[in-house]
C-alpha cells in the first residue's frame, strides 16, 4: 500500500493547477451565466472543491499537513453552508413556485 | 518677635477642633436626609443642640487657648492635596482670630439657630431650613478654622452656596429666585479675584498655608511692589462680592428676600464678615501694599456714604437694615484701609451683636405684622410688642453710637483711627455716622411710634412673640448694650480687651512697618473732642429723626406721588441696577444671543445637519445600484475580486 501522498506526488504539480483553475472557471462561469439557484449552488461547490484540491496538492508536494487540515475545515463548513442554503432554496420554492434568481428581485429596497 | 505656630500635641485637642464644624455638619445631613420624616420638635433639637454643642466646644478650647500662654497651634487632620510642589493640609489653625470668630459665629448662630425654631415654626420646609442652616454653620466654621487659603476658599464657596439656598428659600416665587441668582453670580465675581489671589500667592511665596506665607512675606524686600499690589487687589476683590462693597453691593439689599433669621445670620452677622475676616487673617500682605490699603479705604468709604444714602429712602423695614449693614461694612473696611484692623474687628463684633438683634426684632416685627414689611403700614407697635420695641431700641441706640452700647466704642474708635489717617475721610465717615443715626431712628419712630397705620386684620393679630423668639433678643440686647466694654479706649484708663488680645495677631506685620500698631498718639483732648462729636451728630440726627416722625407724623409718601429729583434718585438706590442692568447685563446677554443665533443655530447646528442631510441624499441616490438582480451583484463581485488580484499582482 502506497503511501497517499506518493501516490498524489505521481502526477506533476502544474497539472493540479490546470485543472484546479479549469474547475474554478467552470464555477465562476456557472454562477454568472446560470439562473437556476440549484444550479448556482452547485457551481459554488464546484469553485470550493476546486480550491480543496489544490490545498491537498500543494500539502502533498511541500509535505506540510496544515493544507489538508484546512481542506477539513472547509468541508465541514460548505456541508454547514449547504444545509443553510438548500434550507433557503426550498422556502424560495414555496413562494415562487420557481428556482429561478432573476425572480427575486424583490428583496431590493 | 516671630510668631510660633506649633503643632497641637494633644489628640483630644485635635478631636475637639474636628468635632466644632462636624457637628453642625452631622445636623446637615440628618436633617436634610429627614427632611419630611423628623418631627418639627426633634429638627429644631438637631438643629439647634450641635450649634449649641460647638459653641460650647468653642468656648472651651478659648479658656483652654488662654490659660495655656496664648499660643497659637495648627491640628493637621492630613494632607488634603499634594502635587509637585503644591502641599495642602486639611489642617486647622487655632489661633486669636479664629477663636474669636469661632465665638461670634457659633454663638450668634446658636441664637439665631433658636429664634428660627420659633419663626419658620409655621413653614413647611421647616427640615429643609435648619439643614440649611446647619450647611452654613458647617461652611463658615471650616472658612475661620482652615489653616490655608485653599480651605478657606472651600468654606468660602460653601457659606456662598448656603447664601444662595437660603434666599431663594421659598423658591415658588420667581423674584427670590432671581435674589439668589443675582447673589450668587456677584459673588462669582468676587470669587474669581479670590481664586486669582491664591494662585499668585503659590506662585509668589511657593504656599497657601497662612504660617508659610506669613513668613515667607516678611523676607519680601520692598514696599508696594506690583505683584503684591496684585495679590492684596486681588484678595480684596474678593471680600468686594461676599462683603458687599461698591461694585459689588446690589446684591445683598436683594438677599433680603431669604427669611429674616438668615438675614440676620449670614447677611448681617457672619458671611459678609469673611471679608473682614480675610484682610485681618492676611493683614501681612496687605501691610506690604499700602496702596491697596489706600485703595480700600476709598471703597469703604465710598460705600458708607453710598448705602447710608439709600438707607434714608427705603420704606421696607429689612431693606433699611440691609442697606445699614452695607454702610457699616464700608465701616469695617475703612478700618482696614486705615491699618485700624483691631478695630475692625471690635466693630465686626459688635456689629455682628446690634445687627443681628435689628433683624430679629425686624423678623419679629414682620412675624407680628402677618409678613408686612413696609414701615409705611406700621406704626404704634411699641404697645403691641414690648419687649420688641425695646430691644430693638437698645440695637438702634447702638449701631447709632450712643454711649455706653457697643456701637459708641467700636465705631469711635475706628473714626478715631480715620482722624489719625485723614481728617477729610473722617468727616465723611461722621456724615456716614450721621446718616445710620438718622435712617435708623426713622425706621424705629415710624415702626412703633405714632398710630397704627396697617389693616383691621392685622391690627386684630397684632401678637409679642413666643418666648422662644424673644429670648435671643434679649441676650442679644445684652450683648449689644454691654458689648463695647470689651474695647474702652485708654483715654478712661482701662484696658482694650479686644485690643491686647489679638495684639499677637501683628506679630509679622509688626517686623514690618510696627507705625500702625502702636498706640494712638492723639491727644485725650482730641479723643474726647472726636467722641463728643460723633455722640452729638447722633444726638442731632435722633432730634430731627424725633421732629419729623414723631412730632409732625410725616410718613413716607405712597409709590405713586412724584418725588423731588434728589428724593427720586436717592429712593431709586442711584439706578445703579439699571446702570448695571444696561452696561453689563444687557450686552451679555445680548452677546449670547448673538452667538446663539450665529454660532449655534448656523454653524454648529448647520454642520451637524449638513452631515446628516449628506447621507440622506447619498444613501437616496445610491440605492438604485441595488437592483435586487443577483446575477448583477455576482458579476460585480467576481470582477471586483478579479480587479484586486490584478492590482494586487500587476501594480502593488
Amino acid at each position: 500500500m502506497n503511501y497517499i501522498p506518493e501516490v498524489i506526488r505521481t502526477i506533476p504539480l502544474e497539472y493540479y493547477l490546470y485543472f484546479s483553475a479549469a474547475l474554478f472557471s467552470i464555477g465562476v462561469i456557472g454562477v454568472l451565466t446560470r439562473r437556476n439557484a440549484i444550479v448556482i449552488f452547485m457551481c459554488v461547490e464546484l469553485m470550493l472543491n476546486a480550491v480543496n484540491l489544490l490545498l491537498a496538492a500543494f500539502a502533498a508536494y511541500r509535505s506540510d499537513p496544515h493544507g489538508q487540515v484546512f481542506v477539513f475545515f472547509i468541508m465541514a463548513v460548505a456541508a454547514a453552508e449547504v444545509c443553510v442554503g438548500l434550507a433557503i432554496i426550498v422556502m424560495i420554492y414555496r413562494n415562487n413556485r420557481s428556482t429561478d434568481v432573476q425572480l427575486l428581485n424583490h428583496l431590493k429596497w | 518677635m516671630q510668631e510660633i505656630v506649633m503643632p497641637a500635641n494633644r489628640p483630644e485637642m485635635a478631636l475637639l477642633c474636628l468635632l466644632i464644624p462636624l457637628l453642625p455638619f452631622i445636623g446637615f445631613a440628618l436633617n436634610g436626609l429627614g427632611n419630611r420624616k423628623l418631627p418639627k420638635g426633634l429638627v429644631g433639637l438637631i438643629g439647634c443642640g450641635t450649634v449649641l454643642a460647638s459653641f460650647l466646644i468653642s468656648v472651651y478650647l478659648f479658656l483652654d487657648f488662654t490659660s495655656s500662654g496664648s499660643r497659637p497651634y495648627t491640628v493637621d487632620f492630613y494632607d488634603w492635596i499634594s502635587v509637585g510642589s503644591l502641599q495642602v493640609g486639611f489642617s486647622f489653625l487655632i489661633d486669636q482670630l479664629t477663636l474669636l470668630m469661632l465665638l461670634m459665629v457659633t454663638g450668634i448662630g446658636f441664637l439665631i439657630h433658636l429664634y428660627s425654631a420659633g419663626y419658620m415654626s409655621h413653614d413647611e420646609g421647616f427640615g429643609k431650613f435648619f439643614s440649611f442652616l446647619n450647611l452654613f454653620m458647617f461652611s463658615m466654621l471650616l472658612l475661620v478654622m482652615g489653616s490655608n487659603y485653599v480651605m478657606m476658599f472651600v468654606g468660602w464657596e460653601g457659606v456662598g452656596l448656603c447664601s444662595y439656598l437660603l434666599i431663594g428659600f421659598w423658591n415658588k416665587n420667581t423674584n427670590y429666585n432671581n435674589a439668589a441668582k443675582k447673589a450668587f453670580i456677584m459673588n462669582r465675581i468676587g470669587d474669581l479675584g479670590f481664586l486669582l489671589g491664591i494662585f499668585l500667592i503659590f506662585i509668589t511665596f511657593g504656599s497657601v498655608s497662612y504660617p508659610q506665607v506669613f513668613a515667607e512675606a516678611t523676607k519680601v524686600a520692598g514696599v508696594d511692589t506690583p505683584v503684591l499690589i496684585a495679590i492684596t487687589m486681588l484678595l480684596f476683590i474678593g471680600a468686594m462680592g461676599k462683603s458687599a462693597q461698591i461694585p459689588l453691593f446690589t446684591w445683598l439689599p436683594d438677599a433680603m428676600a431669604g427669611p429674616t433669621p438668615v438675614s440676620a445670620l449670614i447677611h448681617a452677622a457672619t458671611m459678609v464678615t469673611a471679608g473682614i475676616y480675610m484682610v485681618v487673617r492676611s493683614n501681612v500682605l496687605f501691610i506690604l501694599a499700602p496702596t491697596t490699603l489706600d485703595v480700600i479705604a476709598i471703597v469703604g468709604l465710598v460705600t458708607a456714604l453710598v448705602a447710608a444714602t439709600i438707607g434714608l429712602a427705603q420704606n421696607d423695614i429689612k431693606k433699611v437694615l440691609a442697606y445699614s449693614t452695607v454702610s457699616q461694612l464700608g465701616f469695617m473696611f475703612l478700618a482696614l484701609g486705615v491699618m485700624a484692623f483691631s478695630s475692625s474687628l471690635f466693630h465686626v463684633l459688635t456689629h455682628a451683636f446690634f445687627k443681628a438683634l435689628l433683624f430679629l426684632g425686624a423678623g419679629s416685627v414682620i412675624h407680628a405684622m402677618s409678613n408686612e414689611q413696609d414701615i409705611r403700614n406700621m406704626g404704634g407697635l411699641k404697645k403691641a410688642l414690648p419687649i420688641t420695641f425695646l430691644t430693638f431700641l437698645i440695637g438702634t441706640l447702638a449701631i447709632s453710637g450712643i454711649p455706653p452700647f457697643a456701637g459708641f466704642f467700636s465705631k469711635d474708635e475706628l473714626l478715631a483711627h480715620t482722624f489719625q489717617h485723614s481728617k477729610i475721610m473722617w468727616a465723611f465717615g461722621v456724615l456716614a455716622s450721621f446718616m445710620t443715626a438718622f435712617y435708623m431712628f426713622r425706621l424705629l419712630f415710624l415702626t412703633f411710634f405714632g398710630k397704627f397705620r396697617g389693616t383691621e386684620a392685622q391690627r386684630s393679630h397684632l401678637h409679642e412673640s413666643p418666648a422662644v423668639m424673644t429670648i435671643p433678643l434679649i441676650v442679644l440686647a445684652v450683648l449689644s448694650a454691654f458689648g463695647g466694654f470689651l474695647g474702652i479706649p485708654s483715654v478712661f484708663g482701662s484696658n482694650h480687651i479686644i485690643g491686647s488680645y489679638l495684639s499677637p495677631l501683628y506679630n509679622y506685620a509688626k517686623g514690618i512697618n510696627a507705625t500702625p500698631f502702636e498706640p494712638m498718639h492723639l491727644s485725650h483732648e482730641t479723643e474726647y473732642m472726636l467722641m463728643g462729636i460723633s455722640v452729638a451728630v447722633a444726638i442731632v440726627a435722633i432730634i430731627i429723626a424725633y421732629v419729623m416722625y414723631v412730632k409732625k407724623e410725616t410718613v413716607p409718601v405712597s409709590e405713586d406721588t412724584r418725588l423731588s429729583p434728589v428724593h427720586n434718585l436717592v429712593y431709586n438706590k442711584y439706578y445703579i441696577d439699571e446702570l448695571y442692568n444696561t452696561i453689563i447685563v444687557r450686552p451679555v446677554m445680548w452677546l449670547s444671543t448673538t452667538f446663539y443665533r450665529f454660532v449655534d443655530v448656523v454653524l454648529v447646528d448647520g454642520i451637524v445637519n449638513g452631515v446628516g442631510r449628506f447621507v440622506t441624499f447619498s444613501g437616496r441616490t445610491l440605492r438604485h445600484a441595488q437592483s435586487g438582480a443577483i446575477g448583477f451583484y455576482v458579476m460585480v463581485m467576481v470582477f471586483s475580486v478579479v480587479l484586486i488580484l490584478f492590482l494586487n499582482f500587476f501594480i502593488g
